[in-house]
């Protein structure tokens, strides 16, 4: 089944969604790339927290900088050794540069204590792995417009 | 041999893979995401996952060959080795894990050491079954078919 997704949801041509994935697994990685990509999103992978941050302009000794990081999702895994994906969250959503950046958690295992407190300190989503084509499908309503990223989000609630 | 009895061997062996239980719909999701732009996907995820887990074993091996077992350490290996088995669809790896957590909990060094061999067992067994697939579909494909989707 085609989609024409080069319009779907407000983006208009050229205008791919970019999401920054965050796992510790290469395994993981390389799947949520793909998901991610045959769901027509710009996809930058990073193996663990610190590498996002970094990427999102957030590293230590890195300056805060002013420029729009250009990101529409954070997926990051929940279970990763050093910074978790919970520690990830907090981080982002306490920077006033990235706090409207809309994050999700994905684990692979089913803690209703682990999911609270993920929606609590600011997720937008709390996925079970493993990741299919139909839990991708749910993320594009959460992807903030490309060019607007603190117009807010394209869908109310969750 | 002719494109069409290939196609048919195919189809009739990825079946039996999904019978046994050796492969899950996780697996099934792979090759749908597979396709003209990334005609080697699956292959190239389950490669990644062979050498994933053949450095797990490797660590799990020695990690339980120590004087002092670090169970902890031992339980975090499994856990990776759980999720990447799930995320490919390698059922019965994953099944095999979640004992194997429990041994890692009760500190049992013995429960840990058969639930090890039993991993090994059914990672070497998903492999031989996997590459015996991709032989397959390299076949297929050398005859100028086009390798079947499985319903």
């Amino acid at each position: 089944m085609a989609s024409s997704s080069s319009s779907f949801m407000g983006f208009g041509d050229g205008e791919r969604p970019h999401v920054l994935a965050v796992d510790d697994s290469l395994v993981d990685r390389k799947l949520i790339e793909r998901l991610l990509t045959s769901s027509a999103c710009k996809v930058t992978t990073a193996e663990n927290g610190q590498r996002a941050l970094e990427l999102l302009g957030l590293g230590e000794g890195q300056r805060v900088l002013s420029i729009d990081p250009k990101v529409n999702l954070i997926i990051t895994d929940y279970c990763m050794p050093g910074m978790t994906g919970f520690d990830l969250l907090k981080k982002v959503k306490e920077s006033s540069m990235l706090k409207d950046i809309p994050v999700v958690i994905v684990s692979s295992e089913n803690v209703p204590t682990r999911m609270k407190k993920c929606l609590e300190e600011g997720a937008q989503e709390f996925l079970l792995k493993p990741l299919k084509q139909s839990d991708v499908k749910k993320l594009r309503c959460h992807m903030t417009k490309v060019n607007h990223s603190s117009d807010g989000k394209l869908c109310i609630g969750r | 041999m002719e494109v069409v009895q290939l196609q048919r061997s195919f189809l009739e062996y990825t079946s039996s893979l999904f019978q046994e239980g050796f492969l899950d719909a996780q697996f099934s999701q792979l090759q749908q995401l597979q396709d003209e732009s990334n005609p080697q996907f699956v292959m190239e995820v389950v490669t990644l996952f062979f050498e994933d887990t053949e450095r797990l074993l490797n660590d799990l091996t020695t990690a339980l060959d120590q004087s002092n077992v670090d169970f902890k350490k031992v339980d975090a290996h499994v856990h990776q080795l759980k999720g990447s088995s799930s995320s490919i669809g390698a059922q019965r790896v994953t099944n095999v894990c979640i004992p194997f957590r429990n041994t890692c909990e009760e500190q049992n060094i013995q429960g840990c050491l058969r639930c090890l061999q039993l991993v090994k067992q059914e990672y070497f067994l998903v492999k031989n079954k996997l590459e015996a697939l991709f032989r397959l579909e390299q076949q297929i494909v050398a005859a100028g078919g086009v390798i079947p989707m499985v319903e």
